[in-house]
């Protein structure tokens, strides 16, 4: 399922009353879009379009793809709670700078995308951007296709890529605040759980790092069934710190980030997700079922893979899967 | 015992805090007998003759010690030097509205002898997400500045601050008469600060965490608490999210004869909640934890719930319910016609779960659910709480497009049965403008009206306009409000509305609405006492911008996100207002092809630009 953006300018709508085509950037001529102010959302989109994935961070086994990556746009939203609407930013057209207002439009986020573009395809940003206008319009003009879902709520009620892929949200809308949404999540889980018979245990969060990001996030482990669900769902939160592109998380964790992310994902991702287990080691994640592993999991990282050598002896001491290759990002 | 005092002014010997009329129990060092007059000189004190304003100064802290209200105290301040000088030696009880619009410095110097500190952080936005973390509103300075000039501090309510261990053991470590810990909506800090509070504070009267990220640090922070007999009154510990020793909380519900307010996290189980009730009958405010059983229920030798909540005949404030099992709700039935305050908005409760308790509820003024008592449960609760004075509906699925239960509908009926309602924050899909002109002329009490349609940009669901007639009325008939929030389908004839007949609004939330920077002027121009505003998503400009530039030191602070602001005009703003804190949030280093503002905020401030801005913010 695909669909496009559409931004609603209240101003175009009352003074034009069809639906106006805009790309994803909120604009309507793309091709006065200068390359170096794409923001960071063309970043994954584009990707997809441009066979990226070779060097995007991933958490899926090798050979595997995370769902619904390429079609699905309303999915590539995940990242910081920062990265916003395009929609709502767009500048009067009547403004004398419209050619800076273009500009301005996609701002706020940073100018590293463009560079790696430069780097990794050598595709200016209106050959991508043409790509995007592909998908149908969608008729209804009001509903606009964001960004970010926000975490904890996506995690708790669909938990899973394979879900009906709910409409994409805008960033803090409705504005709940974040400790109600998790609180409501963890209940509604619980209540599943027990209507199921097992016994209720509530939501299982684990605190998920990863080397080099500002700061943790945390996921409940109770709503994926499957590690393909869960390395997607880490994948969505922090592949805005492998491409240093998530506004203002991106500003922080790109000058500490920097000198691995480029190069890394230019030679192949070096991520290893790994878990500490209630004896307190740490290990990577992939080899024990999944049941298992969520009953021994106290701890997400996602690690730089030299960091992680010294785990695979251990891994393989322990696993008796010979197949189960970790999970390699 | 305090060391260190800072210089004080020539009307104070620098020994000892004046006695606290009102509390003159406090075991103050050096205080002398509670007599009240003289005693307030302190001793050594300068001759009448050097300085003949002195008896007059000593006589006027006599009489402004009795001053509570803020604002009272501000005016009293301005009247000359004199007073000035006096009402700060007087003032026990210092408010903060945004911790940036001074230094803690600033406030030491100023005021001598605080009780008793309330301070907000971060903007209210920021609750959902539209700032990063590492924003600043720390709590450090301000602690570790007190804690050398305030060493009496007895009260700490903070709001939106990041407060860590350290500052909470520096807390308990500097003020041994410390009394009261409210942190609402915090976050930095986890059990183990809240364990040394518990285990140092030995007046501790109230612990209230409330709405705050407290991180599992795997610490038994129950079992910190002093042996003995505590003071304790308030413990509410409901947003804790880790299991908490129950032997050690039942031990200490059982030494705390004093405690009336317990709110207990959803680790505490129904069986648990019993026994703690059956300890614990002088309760006034209860939070019951999960409302549900730990194991697959037992059918033998169930414990009488009900019985216990008759035992609790002072229970008048009721919340919890995490993991409501519906099944056991009827045990509150007894206390139904106590309560004034109900709040199940953790609470996924049909309508006829709901329609049995809340019929017994007469008394009820404040109540709080998820709309999954639908429109239905609403006119249960028009029907019974002819008292409410304060009702908030939150959304089971917050989403945009979920399932709305409730409506103009709820809405409409409460509008006929409350007519003393004076706040309403109410989530719903869909709503009509003749519903809300009708709250606006049932309710003239209201001073608080938040309407969140949850559709961006949802007209009325009937007849396709904007709602711009519903905030209209609103703003025109209740003549009382003070907070306003809008939402759904509006044009800047609302704002004209709102900046034509909202003269006493404080407060102002504007998402996703307005077409031109007309709207924005009207507000700014409109309403003299603005002191918050609030925007997110709405089309205002520079010109808007600018428009208010006559208001902005008397406001406390201006968010605007993903508007249309040029870095230029909030430039021009900065330069013209140099008091006015600029902070354009989420912008590069090498800026100056970067004009657009993504995220705005502003304030005004004593001190200048904070220096601990990160990296993501720039101010101008």
């Amino acid at each position: 399922m695909s669909y496009r953006l559409l931004s609603v300018d209240k101003e175009e709508l009352a003074s034009s009353p069809g639906l106006k085509e805009r790309n994803y950037l909120g604009l309507s001529d793309c091709s006065s879009v200068d390359s170096s102010t794409i923001p960071n959302v063309v970043s994954v989109g584009a990707k997809s379009n441009l066979n990226f994935k070779a060097t995007e961070l991933r958490l899926g086994l090798p050979e595997s793809q995370s769902p619904e990556r390429e079609t699905d746009f309303g999915l590539l939203s995940p990242r910081t709670p920062d990265e916003k609407l395009l929609f709502p930013l767009l500048p009067s057209k009547d403004n004398a700078s419209a050619t800076t207002g273009h500009k301005n439009v996609v701002s706020g986020n940073k100018r590293g995308f463009s560079d790696t573009w430069d780097e990794f395809s050598g595709v200016k940003g209106s050959g991508g951007i043409n790509l995007m206008l592909s998908p149908k319009i969608t008729a209804t003009a009001n509903k606009d296709v964001s960004k970010c879902v926000q975490e904890e709520r996506s995690h708790a009620k669909s938990g899973s890529n394979n879900a009906p892929a709910a409409k994409a949200q805008v960033v803090g809308w409705p504005p709940i605040r974040s400790y109600r949404k998790n609180t409501m999540a963890s209940s509604t889980s619980k209540n599943t759980d027990e209507v199921d018979g097992k016994p209720g245990l509530g939501a299982l969060f684990v605190k998920v790092s990863m080397d080099g990001a500002p700061y943790l996030r945390k996921v409940d482990l109770r709503t994926y069934s499957t590690y393909q669900q869960l390395s997607s769902a880490l994948e969505k939160m922090f592949s805005c710190f492998t491409l240093g592109q998530c506004g203002l998380h991106g500003a922080q964790g790109r000058e500490r980030m920097s000198e691995i992310k480029l190069k890394d994902l230019l030679h192949g991702s070096e991520f290893v997700l790994t878990y500490e287990d209630k004896d307190g080691d740490w290990m990577l994640v992939g080899d024990v079922p999944w049941e298992i592993f969520t009953e021994t999991c106290r701890k997400l990282k996602i690690m730089k893979g030299s960091d992680s050598i010294g785990l695979a002896p251990r891994t393989m001491e322990k696993s008796k899967n010979k197949d189960g290759n970790p999970l390699r990002v | 015992m305090p060391q260190d005092r800072p210089q004080m002014s020539e009307d104070d010997d620098g020994q000892s805090p004046p006695l606290d009329l009102r509390s003159a129990a406090i075991a103050d060092p050096c205080s002398s007998s509670p007599n009240k007059s003289r005693n307030c000189i302190p001793s050594g004190a300068m001759t009448s003759q050097a300085f003949p304003d002195h008896v007059l100064e000593n006589v006027l802290e006599n009489v402004l010690q009795f001053l509570d209200s803020r604002s009272d105290r501000n005016a009293a301040s301005l009247v000359c030097k004199s007073w000035w000088r006096v009402e700060s030696l007087t003032r026990s009880e210092v408010f903060i509205g945004n911790c940036y619009a001074l230094s803690p410095a600033r406030l030491t110097q100023r005021f001598k002898r605080i009780r008793s500190l309330l301070l907000k952080g971060k903007p209210r936005f920021a609750d959902f997400n539209l700032m990063p973390p590492d924003w600043g509103a720390n709590f450090a300075p301000w602690v570790s500045t007190m804690a050398k000039a305030y060493p009496w501090l007895e009260k700490v309510d903070l709001k939106r601050m990041f407060v860590t261990d350290d500052d909470l053991a520096l807390l308990a470590d500097s003020f041994p008469g410390f009394k009261e810990l409210i942190l609402v909506c915090c976050e930095g800090f986890g059990t183990s600060g809240i364990a040394i509070v518990a285990n140092k504070c030995r007046k501790l009267k109230v612990l209230d965490l409330i709405e705050s990220e407290v991180s599992d640090d795997e610490v038994d922070w129950i079992s910190c608490f002093p042996e003995d007999v505590t003071n304790l009154e308030s413990l509410a510990f409901d947003c804790v999210e880790a299991p908490i020793n129950f032997k050690a909380l039942e031990s200490l519900v059982g030494r705390s004869p004093f405690l009336k307010k317990l709110r207990l996290n959803r680790f505490v189980s129904l069986e648990e909640l019993h026994r703690l009730l059956l300890g614990a009958p002088q309760l006034t405010s209860l939070g019951t934890g999960s409302f549900s059983h730990d194991n697959a229920p037992q059918s033998e030798q169930e414990p009488d719930y009900a019985a216990a909540f008759r035992a609790c005949k002072s229970v008048v404030c009721l919340s919890g319910f995490r993991e409501l099992m519906p099944e056991y709700l009827p045990a509150i039935f007894p206390v139904c016609a106590n309560l004034t305050s109900l709040n199940f908005s953790y609470a996924n409760v049909s309508p006829d779960m709901f329609k049995p308790i809340i019929h017994n509820c007469h008394k009820l003024q404040v109540f709080w659910a998820l709309d999954s008592i639908c429109d239905e449960g609403l006119l249960a609760v028009a029907a019974t709480c002819k008292e409410l004075r304060e009702l908030r509906i939150f959304p089971f699925d917050p989403r945009e497009d979920s399932e709305g239960p409730v409506s103009e509908v709820g809405l409409l009926a409460i509008s006929e049965g409350c007519r003393n309602l004076e706040s309403i924050l109410y989530f719903c899909q869909r709503m009509t403008n003749a519903a809300v002109i009708t709250m606006s002329e049932n309710c003239p009490e209201l001073t608080v009206f938040r309407l969140c349609i949850m559709g961006r940009h949802r007209p009325d669901h009937v007849t396709g306009k904007p709602m711009d007639e519903g905030f209209g009325a609103i703003v025109k008939n209740c003549k009382k409000l003070t907070r306003l929030a809008v939402s759904g389908l509006l044009t800047d004839q609302a704002f004209r509305y709102m900046g034509e007949y909202g003269k006493l609004i404080r407060t102002l939330s504007v998402a996703f609405a307005g077409d031109s920077d007309m709207a924005l002027r009207h507000v700014l121009e409109g309403c003299p006492r603005l002191q918050k505003l609030e925007i997110r998503d709405s089309p205002f400009g520079d010109v808007a911008l600018r428009s208010g530039m006559h208001r902005y030191y008397n406001m406390r602070f201006v968010w605007m996100s993903a508007c249309r602001l040029s870095k230029g005009c909030c430039r021009d703003i900065a330069r013209a207002m140099p008091n006015l804190v600029v902070e354009v949030i989420g912008s590069d280093d090498d800026e100056d092809n970067r004009d657009y503002v993504e995220t705005l905020y502003m304030y005004r401030s004593l001190d200048g630009p904070r220096k601990d801005a990160p990296k993501f913010v720039t101010i101008l």
